[in-house]
């Protein structure tokens, strides 16, 4: 039952949000913060309490969850209710919790109207991603994905920036949704037809997760069905040739949007892959891995150079966003165990890097009033503390060791050079853009010429410790990632020995045809 | 000759028409506009009841009516539908200067209408029935006929109706000399044989009658100007009641006659689903009048609908029901908000966008339920319209109709835009122009109540949409 208050207190809270504007402006914000920390109180106490290094038994059922919630919802096509827990999701959760407080705490003054609608959205964002975290009944998992969109929507149309001419957030916005939801019913119909198929050999409707693994279908149809899956994740990784909508939406969100995106809802992509597209297409998950680390590669190289080359903060940011999830496309579908550690570890950095660098370009623009860094330029020492954290998330993001993103990228690189050795050198070639895009923020915001001498307010102590936390906890995990690793050790085991299983399969097919 | 059964399996559609009787000579003694509502609204309301009843004797059978599971859900549907433009057209007529009770008697017949034509078990009732449902819709949308618009708006319906109707007796016309028989049991028994020629042409005829009532294209290009122009009640039951009617008998016909079952006629219906889907969404792109871009997206809904008249099996039947169930609920709660707020009538109806513009900060329940409409047919998770898409998505891959699963999530796709655009203009900032908006008090009256409660209905079947699903698994065609 905990899980379902876990979704629900979000949404309640909401509720509150919205109905509460009426006793002015501070009640949302303290209604939506608290909810926030409630969540991730209650995901910490669970971390506290649990065993998530469940020793796996020849009857996965009965020790694969650490928490379980099970009712049944439409009985006619056997879609249930089923939430569960384990050590990822409990993972993303505290993540969700974490930064869902830290977005609401960032936006105290950035948003100044409507704010009890701005935190009803918000809100509802959090819920919906902590209900796909949740989910394995694969219906409700896909109600979750795409629910969280609208108020994602609203978020971006309604308290965006406008954008360059011809940019407007409403476009922005409507670009975001279309491109999301589309490849969503892609994975809508991969789902029915995986369920069909399912029905086709056991004569039973179920669109729970376990029993749906291995399913036996033909080669080419599971192919095709994985596609159906990975082209949804892949869109809200995202992989290059899919990624139109996140630079825009970036750019043009509000600071918590940004946070969310880039802190969790990119997330729910590699949750969505490590879950359900490798464990219930081992074979032909495995036949695809060498495209979706070439398309990895290339995503790593384009994400930094382009990043290389804006103008503007938040775009920049965006950029160097689809270059870190080249790692974690890479390193998923390595698939070794200490791969799939190392994007972990490096997701939970990423959303640490990110949200900060997206909410001191936040607290930038409330000061200086502009995204573009050709009107920017020494600023060190005129901001207080700022371009120190600054820097300190720019190390992070380019994997300095000592940060949590180091462990990541280097578990990533260390796991993948067994199975593929050319990408894994590909992949730290690019660790020098990586220097250099990181390089050019600090010199063009915060070195080279000034362009004035005005002198800005300093952070307050809502920014200040919003900052300082973020700080703590990259290096903390970033000198203490057992941590993680032990969480999720379960996991990441199951995944790889499907994984395995799935090249094993393959080469006996190929053999067999060999023959 | 009519047993006690039968009788009693008619009883509603009796009811509708004794209502409308009794509303008539009501008319004739006073003028009421109040209590004419009244009586109609407790008519339907009573015939629904006896719908309730009635729907458990199981399968009955009069010369030239069947009585089956599909038939008590579109007669509920065409009932329940009524009831909603009854109470709407209460509000929106109130200011309205001419006579304004027989609006509720043409309702009443085109209801009567509706009826007999989900049950229409031969060609002759479902001329009968169509013709009825039809007539009375003319005087509706005509019925503010000093407004331009709505003149325009009820002779383009007739005149292309009529010539629709022409199609459909040739057709009718055909098929008897084929096969010398114009019940549906007989004419699959004449067609037993082999499907001849004057047969073929004969159901194209039909195929070609029937589609115009759907406006599905090539045959729709009535549909955006009479939605504009229509007086909003009127137009809420086109879209709701009258086409449920029409797909229902389509079901029917298609089902039961061999004559679709061939290669060429299923390669023909997919490819008339497929265009529909598709041309709907993308027309409805650029419209800046909300009532045409429901029009427009009601068209791109009957090509998704089309998908369970070509695949035409158990779970057809099913997902027929569920998407217009899911349909119905959604479409009469977004053309209600569209009528709240152009009532009482005024002239033009609110109906270009700009007039949404803000509604959500002034009229926050109000935008809420059009938002969950729109939400609804873009079909997102957790409202009735994702229910009904996932059937029919899940119809096309157990079909296996991949070009058909395509068009759909393509349509979808193309679709989000504009029911985007319309969610986004209720919350914009509101501009200094001038407005349309409903009475103060709109959530305590009849018209409010509907719409609040379609709108609970619309998040309900999403979230526990068990019920509808378990109804739904029982239906079948007699």
């Amino acid at each position: 039952m905990i899980l379902v208050w876990l979704i629900l207190i979000p949404f309640i809270g909401g509720l509150f949000c919205w109905r509460a504007e009426r006793w002015g402006d501070k009640v949302p914000r303290w209604i939506a913060l608290a909810t926030m920390l409630l969540v991730l109180i209650t995901t910490l106490v669970l971390w506290w309490q649990g065993d998530y290094q469940l020793p796996k038994t020849g009857s996965p059922e009965a020790v694969r969850w650490a928490i379980e919630w099970h009712v049944p919802w439409i009985p006619r096509f056997g879609i249930d209710i089923h939430l569960a827990m384990d050590g990822l999701s409990l993972i993303l959760i505290a993540l969700t919790g974490l930064l869902g407080a830290l977005a609401v705490i960032c936006s105290w003054k950035e948003i100044s109207n409507r704010v009890g609608f701005f935190h009803l959205n918000l809100l509802f964002i959090l819920g919906g991603v902590v209900g796909v975290f949740l989910s394995i009944d694969l219906f409700l998992f896909f109600c979750f994905w795409e629910m969280m969109l609208v108020p994602m929507y609203f978020l971006i149309a309604l308290w965006g920036h406008s954008g360059s001419a011809g940019k407007t957030r409403i476009r922005t916005a409507t670009k975001f949704f279309i491109y999301t939801q589309a490849s969503g019913l892609l994975m809508l119909v991969a789902i029915l037809a995986l369920v069909f198929a399912h029905h086709a050999s056991s004569g039973v409707y179920t669109f729970s997760y376990l029993e749906l693994l291995g399913t036996p279908m033909s080669e080419t149809f599971a192919y095709w069905l994985m596609l159906g899956f990975f082209i949804a994740f892949a869109v809200k990784l995202p992989v290059v040739p899919l990624h139109g909508w996140l630079p825009d939406a970036h750019a043009q969100a509000p600071t918590a949007g940004s946070v969310d995106l880039a802190g969790i809802l990119l997330k729910t992509a590699a949750y969505g892959m490590l879950r359900f597209c490798l464990p219930l297409f081992p074979e032909a998950s495995q036949a695809f891995a060498p495209v979706a680390m070439a398309l990895g590669v290339i995503g790593i190289f384009y994400g930094a150079l382009l990043a290389a080359g804006q103008q503007d903060v938040k775009r920049l940011i965006a950029y160097t966003s689809i270059s870190h999830m080249g790692f974690v496309l890479i390193g998923i579908y390595a698939g070794t165990s200490i791969a799939l550690q190392g994007v972990i570890v490096l997701m939970v950095a990423h959303a640490f890097s990110a949200a900060g660098l997206f909410i001191l370009s936040g607290q930038l623009y409330e000061r200086v009033h502009t995204r573009d860094l050709r009107l920017m330029g020494g600023l060190w020492g005129r901001i207080d503390k700022l371009p120190v954290f600054t820097l300190c998330f720019v190390a992070a993001s380019l994997g300095m060791p000592g940060t949590a993103n180091f462990i990541g990228e280097f578990l990533v690189l260390f796991g993948t050079f067994p199975v593929a050795p050319i990408v894994t050198v590909l992949a730290s070639v690019s660790m020098v853009l990586a220097v250099l895009y990181s390089l050019l923020i600090m010199q063009r915001v915060h070195f080279g010429p000034p362009q004035g001498e005005v002198h800005f307010s300093g952070l307050d102590w809502r920014e200040y410790s919003m900052m300082l936390s973020l700080v703590a906890l990259v290096l903390f995990f970033g000198f203490y990632p057992q941590l993680l690793v032990d969480t999720t050790l379960a996991v990441t085991n199951e995944v790889h020995q499907l994984f395995t299983s799935g090249a094993v399969g393959a080469a006996i097919q190929s053999l067999a045809e060999a023959r | 000759m009519l047993t006690k059964t039968d009788m009693m399996a008619l009883t509603p559609v009796i009811l509708v028409c004794a209502t409308a009787i009794t509303v008539m000579l009501g008319i004739a003694w006073r003028r009421q506009h109040a209590v004419t509502v009244l009586v109609s609204a407790v008519g339907l309301n009573i015939a629904l009841l006896s719908l309730f009843l009635f729907g458990e004797l199981g399968t009955v059978r009069t010369p030239m009516l069947v009585f089956d599971g599909v038939t008590i859900l579109g007669m509920g549907m065409v009932l329940v539908s009524s009831l909603a433009c009854a109470t709407f057209s209460h509000a929106y007529l109130d200011g309205y200067p001419g006579a304004r009770e027989e609006f509720y008697l043409l309702l009443l017949c085109a209801a009567a209408g509706g009826m007999v034509l989900t049950a229409a078990d031969h060609l002759a009732t479902l001329f009968f029935g169509l013709e009825l449902l039809s007539m009375p819709l003319y005087g509706m949308l005509a019925y503010t006929f000093r407004d331009r618009n709505s003149l325009e708006a009820g002779i383009k319906y007739l005149v292309l109706s009529a010539t629709a109707t022409a199609f459909l007796l040739f057709g009718m016309a055909l098929l008897y000399a084929q096969t010398g028989h114009l019940d549906i049991p007989g004419l699959v028994e004449g067609m037993s044989g082999g499907v001849g020629p004057w047969a073929l042409a004969g159901v194209g005829l039909v195929l070609v009658g029937l589609c115009f009532k759907l406006s599905i294209i090539p045959f729709h290009l009535w549909t955006p100007d009479v939605y504009q122009g229509g007086p909003g009640p009127a137009v809420t039951f086109l879209a709701t009641a009258s086409k449920v009617a029409a797909f229902i008998v389509l079901l029917r016909i298609v089902e039961a006659i061999p004559a679709f079952h061939g290669a060429q006629a299923q390669t023909l219906l997919a490819g008339l689903a497929l265009l529909t889907m598709l041309a709907g969404n993308v027309l409805a792109l650029l419209q800046a009048n909300i009532k045409r871009l429901l029009g427009y997206s009601s068209i791109a809904h009957f090509g998704y609908l089309l998908v369970a008249i070509v695949v035409a099996d158990k779970l057809a039947v099913e997902t027929g029901g569920i998407y217009l169930i899911t349909y119905l609920v959604t479409t009469l709660g977004a053309f209600g908000v569209v009528t709240l707020l152009s009532s009482p009538y005024g002239g033009d109806d609110a109906s270009a966008l700009h007039h949404y513009r803000g509604l959500f900060w002034r009229r926050p329940y109000l935008a809420a339920v059009l938002t969950v409409a729109m939400l609804s047919l873009a079909g997102i998770p957790f409202t009735a319209g994702f229910i009904g898409k996932f059937y029919i998505i899940a119809l096309g891959v157990e079909a296996q109709r991949w070009w058909l699963v395509a068009g759909i999530v393509l349509g979808s796709a193309i679709g989000l835009y504009y029911y985007l655009r319309v969610t986004i203009t209720l919350y914009l900032m509101e501009p200094g122009m001038q407005r349309r908006d409903a009475p103060n008090d709109w959530g305590l009256r009849a018209g409010g109540l509907v719409v609040l409660l379609l709108a609970v209905l619309m998040i309900l079947m999403g979230v526990y949409p068990a019920p509808v699903v378990h109804w739904m698994s029982l239906l079948s065609l007699a």
